[in-house]
């Protein structure tokens, strides 16, 4: 599997992607800068997470609209597959990749700590090594992981699948008590229609071995090697 | 752009040439996209002893100068730029003033 990540001015979590996807895949990833307008020859582009611009205006806003995305969305269009975590998640929303939008955590503080997520289906590139039966833990680092979207399209979303990862109890309930940020349905990651894009607020790239606190990160990384290569 | 407003000294009759365009762009969430900014802003006015203050929602305003000195040209170039990027459509909705002011000559 051949990756690249993209990295803009204000990334912060690129040498954790490169260090995650270069020890599972045994490869080491393509970095693309956020000027270029072509994308090197890859089956997988991360956007990494970070406070891109320094998230002026809106978090994402101006990395959305830099050179290299207009590539990024060409290459998803025909086929790619995209992971946006964190911050590339906002970009993706940005871009009109994924639908909805990110906005400030309903109770206005950063949130820097391990939450639990349900796997909402593992029959995708990105899930096929995790169960559904048994929620992960995985870190989030975010201010704007609110996620937002309108009744119609939360109500197409849910019909269509496409909720990848909902924020849970120990246990597995996604209750409101399980929900940090305030995201409608405890939302924390969704796919594209062709479930070839994904975003989400959690980096499964920070707990990819037991050194690091855990590595339900891991599977992520292994699912997509074993689908891609 | 500003290093041509010196040369015109002069006194000349102002017609709409004569103006560059100042659009100012508000920027507000939709009804029902919940404001959790406002809310605490709410709050803490309360706290501060306003009472009867209600569903307060915060907003943003762009300012910019236009080089246009066509209205209609400069109100539909704001709106492309809202639609790009100034605004997320999503959650937001936005109004555009505009107003001609005098160029510095």
């Amino acid at each position: 599997m051949k990756a690249a990540v993209v990295i803009f001015p204000g990334s912060n979590c690129d040498r954790d992607t490169l260090v995650a996807l270069e020890r599972i895949t045994g490869r080491k990833p393509t970095q693309v800068w956020h000027t270029e307008t072509e994308l090197p020859d890859c089956d997988l582009v991360v956007l990494p997470g970070g406070f891109t611009y320094g998230d002026y205006l809106r978090a994402g806003a101006m990395a959305a609209r830099s050179p290299v995305m207009a590539a990024v969305k060409k290459r998803a269009e025909d086929g790619a597959h995209v992971l946006g975590i964190c911050n590339g998640f906002q970009m993706l929303t940005e871009t009109g990749l994924l639908p909805g939008a990110l906005m400030r955590n309903a109770g206005l503080k950063f949130l820097c700590k391990d939450v639990h997520l349900s796997v909402e289906r593992n029959d995708t590139a990105f899930t096929r090594k995790y169960a559904t039966t048994k929620p992960i833990r995985i870190p989030i680092a975010h201010h704007d992981g609110n996620y937002f979207a309108d009744n119609e399209t939360l109500a197409r979303l849910e019909g269509e699948g496409r909720v990848a990862f909902r924020y849970v109890t120990k246990d597995g309930a996604p209750n409101d008590d399980a929900n940090p940020n305030g995201s409608r349905s405890n939302i924390a990651g969704i796919y594209s229609d062709d479930l070839r894009v994904l975003g989400m607020m959690p980096h499964p790239e920070r707990l990819i071995e037991p050194a690091l606190g855990g590595s339900d990160g891991r599977p992520m990384f292994e699912g997509l090697l074993e689908a891609l290569s | 752009m500003f290093s041509t407003c010196s040369e015109h000294k002069e006194p000349r009759q102002n017609r709409p040439g004569d103006m560059s365009m100042k659009a100012r762009v508000h920027v507000t969430l939709k009804n029902g996209v919940l404001d959790p900014q406002g809310k605490a802003i709410e709050k803490t006015l309360g706290n501060l002893g306003f009472q009867g203050v209600g569903d307060v929602r915060q907003g943003k305003v762009i300012e910019l100068e236009l080089e246009e000195t066509d209205a209609a040209k400069a109100e539909a170039a704001v709106k492309d730029m809202c639609e790009q990027l100034l605004a997320n459509t999503v959650i937001e909705n936005y109004t555009i003033e505009l107003a001609p002011t005098e160029s510095a000559a």
